[in-house]
């Protein structure tokens, strides 16, 4: 990764609504290629709000996003769709359908998107498990699987096109440490093979300081800072501080927006 | 991506260079098995190849497995930079002989 390429992810002034209530607020951020970004922030802090922004889900109420030079509010659906081919997206909880088997959800992008044979689909998803530690797998049903196995199981999946972009939410949620730490080697390993660019959304801070290249922490949909490990562990700001000590947020109210907040109901 | 095919001794050199991916590896299968087909032996020459993705290498699985059973050698020469490093990831270099030089097919 170096800082002079071409961001492969640009975010600009970005504001975002749910109806009246404003949950980003002038959100800026460029992702270089093969970095692997971080995202964290608490509850409702906005983390899960920019990455469907980031997905093509949300359009911004102000402000742009570009992917892979392509600006998302302008593009037609052929193009968001072409876009998405070179995205992979590993959610929360595995996010594999029921009724297919493990092999099956693996496949499933391929058989979408490409032409190869069956042949060709099915040595590329054993490759994938076999690189997520599940050979093996590939008839059980995502319901015989544990937790840690359904989220490797989903990562296979977001990654078995081999994207350019992977997009990862709350890798670490619900595992257990050492579950966790091969999760977090295995995201390194992707990255320094397949010079992917990852945005990964946690709250987990472990993990965020061992696989991020930058962290972005959010608070109440602003940008607190943007910085490396180094500088995010050192920052000065004292909401980043109780973060990183989980101290409960209220040490760093802000007195005049809660006062507003209680009085008129103002978000901001 | 460039395919560039020759003769080196008993095998034929399947030179590939640029870039191997879901959009051109059918075109490397169906050479590869072409030539397997017809009894060569095989070197896939990795020196001028940038990347790889995992349709490439599934298709050298595919090829090097109907080699196998055939009978004849295939061999990955030069792999190095991001292909190989794909190779070791997905831990195929367990599978693949994999050779520094054309000339050490010949030992």
């Amino acid at each position: 990764m170096t800082e002079s390429q071409q961001p492969i992810i640009s975010i600009k002034n970005l504001d975002t609504h749910y109806g009246d209530r404003q949950v980003l607020f002038d959100v800026n951020l460029d992702v270089q290629p093969g970095e692997i970004m971080v995202i964290m922030g608490g509850s409702g802090s906005g983390k899960s709000t920019l990455l469907k922004h980031l997905l093509a889900l949300k359009n911004p109420t102000k402000g742009s996003v570009h992917i892979d030079g392509l600006a998302l509010h302008s593009a037609s659906a052929g193009e968001i769709k072409q876009l998405r081919k070179k995205m992979g997206v590993a959610f929360q909880g595995g996010a594999m359908l029921s009724s297919l088997t493990v092999g099956e959800n693996i496949r499933l992008p391929l058989e979408h998107n490409s032409k190869l044979d069956r042949q060709t689909i099915d040595i590329m998803m054993r490759m994938k498990l076999e690189l997520m530690s599940l050979a093996g797998f590939e008839n059980l049903m995502p319901s015989e699987l544990s937790g840690g196995m359904l989220k490797r199981a989903g990562l296979a999946r977001a990654v078995v096109m081999d994207p350019k972009i992977l997009f990862f939410d709350e890798p670490s949620a619900g595992l257990d440490p050492i579950t966790s730490v091969e999760l977090d080697e295995l995201i390194l390993k992707l990255r320094e093979a397949m010079n992917m660019s990852m945005v990964i959304v946690t709250h987990e801070l472990d993990s965020a300081f061992k696989i991020a290249d930058r962290i972005m922490v959010l608070f109440d949909g602003r940008v607190a800072q943007i910085g490396t490990v180094d500088e995010i562990k050192h920052s000065d700001d004292i909401r980043i501080q109780n973060l990183i000590n989980r101290r409960p947020r209220d040490e760093a109210m802000d007195g005049d927006a809660y006062l507003k907040r209680l009085v008129s109901g103002e978000n901001s | 991506m460039q395919i560039i095919v020759d003769d080196f001794d008993r095998f034929k050199v399947v030179k590939l260079s640029g870039e191997v991916d879901l959009h051109n590896s059918r075109d490397v299968k169906k050479l590869l098995l072409g030539h397997l087909e017809e009894l060569a032996h095989i070197l896939v020459d990795f020196t001028e190849l940038e990347y790889i993705d995992s349709s490439g290498m599934a298709t050298l699985v595919e090829a090097f497995n109907l080699s196998k059973t055939k009978k004849l050698d295939f061999h990955i020469v030069g792999a190095k930079d991001a292909p190989l490093q794909v190779l070791k990831l997905t831990r195929l270099d367990s599978i693949f002989s994999l050779l520094e030089s054309r000339e050490q097919a010949l030992d």
